[in-house]
């Protein structure tokens, strides 16, 4: 029983001290909306990230600022018009894998669904995202993938002088690549 | 014996659930750890470079070009006959370009008295916020104005700097949260010419200007500019020169900023503002007027492949 016990007390420790974690701080997360007027697009490559293989949990955060348009004028309202970055200078994302313990991560690229919680602007909602991931040659993993974001759900307003301008849904595509933590 | 194995039973459990449920906070936090202190700018103190008829700390970004256009009607306490002050409209326009994000030049015209400025802005601090921290955005701004009309007397022998006047004023503001921005502007103005010798050339005022954030796009604005005593003796155009009160709001659409707003002043630049505003609020002599400012960017930012 107490041999039994130390053996389990052991596992549950290596689980803690030999983690299993992929991190990066250089993600790629862009986004475009496309309006008769004018498109808008936007990069940002400065995305952390970390996913954690021993339970397919994942969380992402970045600065709103960080966004890069081609107008500086519309960096500005981007930031201070519509997500508020002065006060709200984040976006997080935590999610789970689903499926994670009867997966088998390769080279070849495998299709995955997660759910999550996304906040955008103060604002907290459940969202799936498909997409797919694989190790590259260098071993480490890639994951890529294409969301769409709803502005009104994350109380982001479109004044009405530039609602032909603005669509309410945005096209998100992700773009990572994770290096192992020592 | 049994308790032993009861506590550590409890541990275990402890650490296996805690690892399960904090997973992703604790992954949070090791991406929070990794992170490296930021400073953010403040931006957007004010919506335009101009906060009704002077300049505000707010520059054009590198390679922006600003096209000004702004109209003073007549006062509204003329008449039916003018339409209000409608009928008797002066105009300036006027270009700004972003030689760098804080480097600014400027050139314009004014129909009153005919006159070109042009003028050199340096934002050379700015309100910073998080691991740095800075409380104000200062910028330095010079015009220099030409007047182009006939000179006022035609007997005596007149020269070119005559028609010569300057302005440098010293912009400092601050943005409190997200809705109020407060500035003040020290000002000195010089005019090469002036009408007696009891008028002092140079002239010294200091001005003070807010403006309250309605919605993202709409802003309201007061701008006041206070001349110091005993420096004006003669009046402009048979009135007593006053100090110049504003009152506006700004609309920004994407691309254009419009701003609309009442004032005792037809000036569109600080040499009209500071020496020959006349108009008295209290007997009515109101102008109504606006600005439209558009940007064009010439120079976009790289694309992030």
């Amino acid at each position: 029983m107490k041999q039994l016990l130390i053996l389990s007390f052991l596992l549950a420790q290596s689980l803690c001290v030999f983690s299993q974690k992929y991190i990066t701080q250089s993600g790629t997360i862009s986004f475009f909306s496309e309006a008769p007027i004018e498109n808008i697009e936007s990069t940002n490559n400065q995305v952390s990230s970390v996913i954690n293989l021993e339970n397919g949990q994942l969380v992402f955060s970045l600065l709103m600022k960080a966004f890069v348009f081609e107008k500086a004028l519309m960096q500005e309202h981007f930031n201070e018009k519509y997500v508020e970055s002065e006060i709200y200078p984040k976006a997080i994302f935590k999610g789970q894998i689903q499926d994670f313990d009867n997966m088998e991560l390769s080279t070849t690229p495998l299709d995955v669904t997660v759910i999550g919680t996304l906040t955008i602007h103060g604002e907290s909602h459940e969202i799936t995202n498909v997409g797919q991931m694989y190790f590259d040659e260098n071993n480490r993993i890639r994951v890529n993938s294409k969301i769409e974001v709803a502005l009104d759900q994350y109380k982001i307003k479109i004044p009405s002088s530039v609602q032909e301008n603005i669509s309410n849904t945005i096209a998100i595509t992700i773009q990572m690549e994770y290096e192992k933590l020592d | 014996m049994k308790n032993w194995i009861k506590r550590g039973i409890a541990v275990h459990i402890f650490i296996i659930l805690s690892t399960a449920v904090q997973g992703q906070d604790d992954l949070l936090e090791l991406l929070n750890a990794q992170e490296e202190p930021e400073t953010s700018f403040t931006i957007a103190t004010f919506k335009s470079t101009r906060l009704v008829s002077g300049h505000s700390v707010e520059t054009n970004k590198k390679g922006d070009l600003q096209f000004l256009i702004g109209h003073r009607f007549g006062r509204i306490n003329s008449g039916w006959r003018e339409l209000y002050g409608i009928d008797n409209a002066t105009i300036r326009f006027g270009f700004e370009y972003g030689l760098t994000d804080n480097l600014n030049i400027g050139i314009g015209r004014s129909s009153f008295q005919k006159t070109y400025d042009g003028n050199i802005k340096w934002r050379f601090l700015r309100q910073k916020y998080g691991a740095e921290e800075f409380p104000l955005t200062a910028t330095w701004v010079s015009t220099m104005y030409v007047l182009a009309n006939e000179f006022p007397n035609t007997e005596r022998e007149n020269y070119f700097n005559q028609r010569l006047s300057f302005n440098h004023t010293l912009l400092l503001a601050r943005k409190f949260g997200k809705l109020f921005s407060l500035q003040l502007m020290p000002t000195v103005m010089h005019r090469n010419l002036v009408a007696t010798e009891q008028d002092e050339n140079t002239v010294f005022a200091m001005g003070a200007g807010t403006s309250i954030r309605l919605t993202g796009s709409v802003r309201f604005n007061v701008e006041y500019h206070y001349i110091f005593p005993n420096q004006i003796a003669s009046p402009v155009g048979g009135e007593d020169v006053t100090n110049a009160l504003s009152l506006g709001v700004d609309l920004e659409t994407g691309g254009h900023v419009f701003q609309l707003h009442i004032t005792n002043s037809r000036g569109m630049t600080e040499k009209y503002l500071v020496g020959e505003t006349t108009g008295v609020w209290g007997d009515g002599d109101i102008h109504f007027g606006f600005n439209v400012s558009r940007v064009f960017t010439t120079k976009k930012h790289k694309k992030i492949p």
